[in-house]
């Protein structure tokens, strides 16, 4: 009996410390979104707050939001250069991992080049694009932009279609040769629809990557022209904080919790499809 | 593939399959192209340019022709003979009508302070006399910083175009007056104070993400269902989150007039006057940094965890050890390999960092990312920045070799 309590408390205190520590994670996340609601210009509850007063709550940080012209420009260039920008990644990262899927000289290299972006120090890569593009008149551009976000979305695509690839039955696409179906329709009717949801949630990722990038774009768009979300809430943090940018931020949260989602629904669906339970 | 059905003799058969097997790897290549090419452009090219920028310096030489020339025949003690004063009022007065005076200015300031004005001043007052019979005599009236060796030493230094004088001042390395090299005075040395800063906040951030990481992945790899997926949720949305909206999270959090100041001094833990500095200061970088990596330590980590079966922690207990000891003989060494990847992953992340300790890092949370950002931005010392970025990204990626060889590049995200 004395053992079975040693190790109940144990297991308890274990599950406090871990609990503290899951907080550590979600505490910065979830402290905007009441926040952003608050009806003073403060970045911390009012007494008002506390006691669930009415008056104490508003939406003025969100009217703030949307009536604000450079933060309008600055949303729709983030779904502008995201959305082009996964594109170009997601199509030239599933055909890099169909052909990293074939027998190759060097393929563990050039793996790890495709890779390397995500693990480069961002500055260093970001000051030589900006020279580099400099040169050719693609700072300050939206194609200079979606160039640079899609290297950044690159390797989160790959690894996804790579990932689902490697439970995808290579001799399903034998069978349809054999049937007699040319290669493009067995990639259209076979490979295509069972890799679909690696290649989604890389897409995702991708996207998420290129929403949340700012020290590229920092260098690459010096006008409030071509300024993203990020970029700007750079700005906003940097200079003159504003609560506008909690309102920011709580809607830049729920967009990522949707994408989240989106893939935790999208994987479930992938290893059905593959039949890797 | 039609063709390849059909009778062969074993020869043949060799043969298709080799020809097979070549056309599938012509194919993998031409899949891969257009990535490469994608990669080629934005990512190969401006970090090779980062390099070209650290060792190819042609200011001196292409401003200064003809100094350079001269100083072949200089001792290198004192300064040198009429003939090379006589060559530099040749090339500064070229310079002055190139408009270049103030680059080549620049350039021999940043590597000995004070050179700007003296180019500066002395350039105007060859603009204004007649033509001159002593030059030297001319220069050191001009101003006395020509008759010195070390002004000389300077442009002795800088006359080859390509030069690794950036990678000597990155490591805080220059040449003493008689040309030998040496280390700045300690109080001097920026660049290795720094160096050695931030390799000290990336092994601490790794340091907390183990500490913080491990009971998480081992909660979530060991619980019900219900506990794992709702833990490995709370994992997966920061994961997910903006890196911006997270900094925004911690400065609200720990700011002087934040939430938990407001908290501690409502509980009267501390006295209204008494704030604690959570942030603005090295705290707050390794606070954000720590809580910005995490996931990237828990989730592989979780990964190797799950694959471990039960039944050998069950074996060992069932054989007499005790819990603790069946976890650190039996389940502990298993998971070396997930701890040691992830470990590594948040050390490379870690030293590259920039936006975090830019925006709570204040003055003492500043890493090498934030020095070469501002000599890019800011001091427009390109050549510098460039080495010092150089410098950080041979680290990086051999430790990305090591990662590789230890774990395999496509772990890098599952």
């Amino acid at each position: 009996m004395h053992s079975f309590n040693v190790e109940y408390a144990w297991s308890m205190l274990f599950r406090v410390i871990c609990g503290a520590i899951l907080m550590f994670l979600i505490a910065p996340i979830f402290i905007i979104v009441p926040l952003s609601f608050n009806s003073e210009p403060y970045f911390t509850f009012t007494s008002g707050m506390l006691h669930f007063r009415p008056e104490a709550y508003s939406i003025r940080w969100y009217e703030a939001f949307v009536s604000d012209a450079g933060w309008r420009v600055a949303v729709r260039n983030s779904f502008f250069v995201g959305g082009l920008s996964t594109l170009l990644a997601t199509a030239l990262g599933t055909l890099a991992a169909l052909g990293l899927n074939r027998p190759l000289p060097m393929r563990s290299f050039i793996l790890s080049l495709l890779l390397a972006p995500m693990i480069v120090p961002i500055v260093v890569l970001a000051a030589g694009t900006y020279f580099v593009f400099a040169k050719v008149g693609l700072v300050d551009s939206y194609v200079g932009l979606v160039l640079a976000h899609a290297t950044l979305g690159l390797p989160f695509v790959v690894v996804t279609v790579l990932a689902t690839l490697s439970n995808f039955d290579q001799g399903l696409v034998k069978a349809a040769l054999i049937c007699g179906a040319h290669p493009t329709m067995v990639f259209r009717r076979v490979t295509l629809p069972l890799i679909a949801p690696g290649v989604l949630s890389g897409a995702a990722l991708a996207f998420v990557t290129s929403f949340d990038e700012a020290v590229i774009t920092l260098f690459l768009s010096p006008s409030p022209e071509y300024y993203t979300v990020p970029r700007k809430m750079w700005s906003g943090l940097r200079e003159q904080i504003s609560p506008t940018i909690l309102a920011v931020a709580t809607t830049w949260i729920v967009l990522s919790l949707m994408l989240m989602i989106l893939v935790g629904v999208l994987r479930r669906q992938s290893a059905r499809a593959t039949g890797n339970r | 593939m039609a063709e390849a059905i059909g009778f062969a003799t074993p020869d043949d058969l060799g043969r298709r399959v080799a020809r097979s097997r070549h056309s599938d790897t012509r194919k993998g290549l031409l899949l891969l192209a257009p990535a490469l090419v994608l990669l080629f452009i934005a990512f190969i090219v401006p970090l090779g340019y980062i390099f070209r920028l650290s060792i190819y310096d042609p200011i001196v030489p292409d401003g200064l022709p003809r100094v350079v020339q001269a100083l072949e025949h200089w001792s290198g003690s004192g300064a040198p003979d009429e003939e090379t004063f006589r060559a530099l009022a040749e090339d500064l007065s070229d310079a002055r009508k190139a408009n270049t005076v103030g680059l080549i200015a620049n350039r021999l300031n940043v590597e000995y302070p004070g050179l700007r004005s003296t180019v500066m001043r002395t350039v105007r007052r060859l603009g204004q006399t007649p033509p001159v019979d002593n030059f030297t005599a001319f220069f050191v009236k001009a101003d006395p910083n020509w008759g010195a060796q070390s002004t000389w030493q300077a442009i002795n230094q800088l006359r080859h175009s390509v030069n690794a004088n950036y990678y000597l001042a990155a490591v805080d390395l220059r040449r003493d007056a008689s040309g030998s090299m040496e280390l700045a005075p300690e109080e001097n040395r920026i660049y290795t104070t720094l160096f050695v800063r931030t390799f000290l906040i990336a092994f601490s951030v790794t340091s907390f993400c183990i500490l913080l990481g491990y009971p998480v992945a081992y909660l979530i790899a060991t619980s019900s269902k219900l506990v794992a997926s709702v833990s490995i949720m709370l994992v997966l949305l920061p994961f997910w989150t903006s890196l911006l909206v997270r900094t925004t999270g911690w400065i609200v959090l720990l700011q002087s007039q934040g939430v938990l100041n407001d908290l501690f001094v409502y509980l009267g833990i501390i006295s209204d006057e008494n704030r604690v500095r959570m942030i603005y200061n090295l705290a707050g970088t390794l606070i954000a940094m720590t809580h910005i990596l995490l996931p990237f330590f828990i989730l592989p980590l979780y990964s190797v965890m799950v694959s471990i079966s039960p039944v050998y922690m069950r074996a060992a207990q069932s054989l007499g050890a005790h819990r603790f000891y069946a976890f650190w003989k039996v389940y502990f060494p298993n998971t070396l390999p997930g701890l040691g990847s992830g470990a590594l992953l948040v050390f490379i992340l870690a030293v590259g960092y920039y936006i975090t300790p830019a925006l709570v890092g204040g003055q003492s949370g500043q890493m090498i990312s934030n020095l070469i950002a501002f000599h890019m931005q800011s001091s427009l010392n390109w050549g510098l920045a460039a080495a010092l970025g150089v410098i950080l990204l041979a680290v990086v990626l051999i430790l990305y070799g090591v990662y590789n060889r230890y774990s395999g590049a496509n772990r890098l995200m599952n």
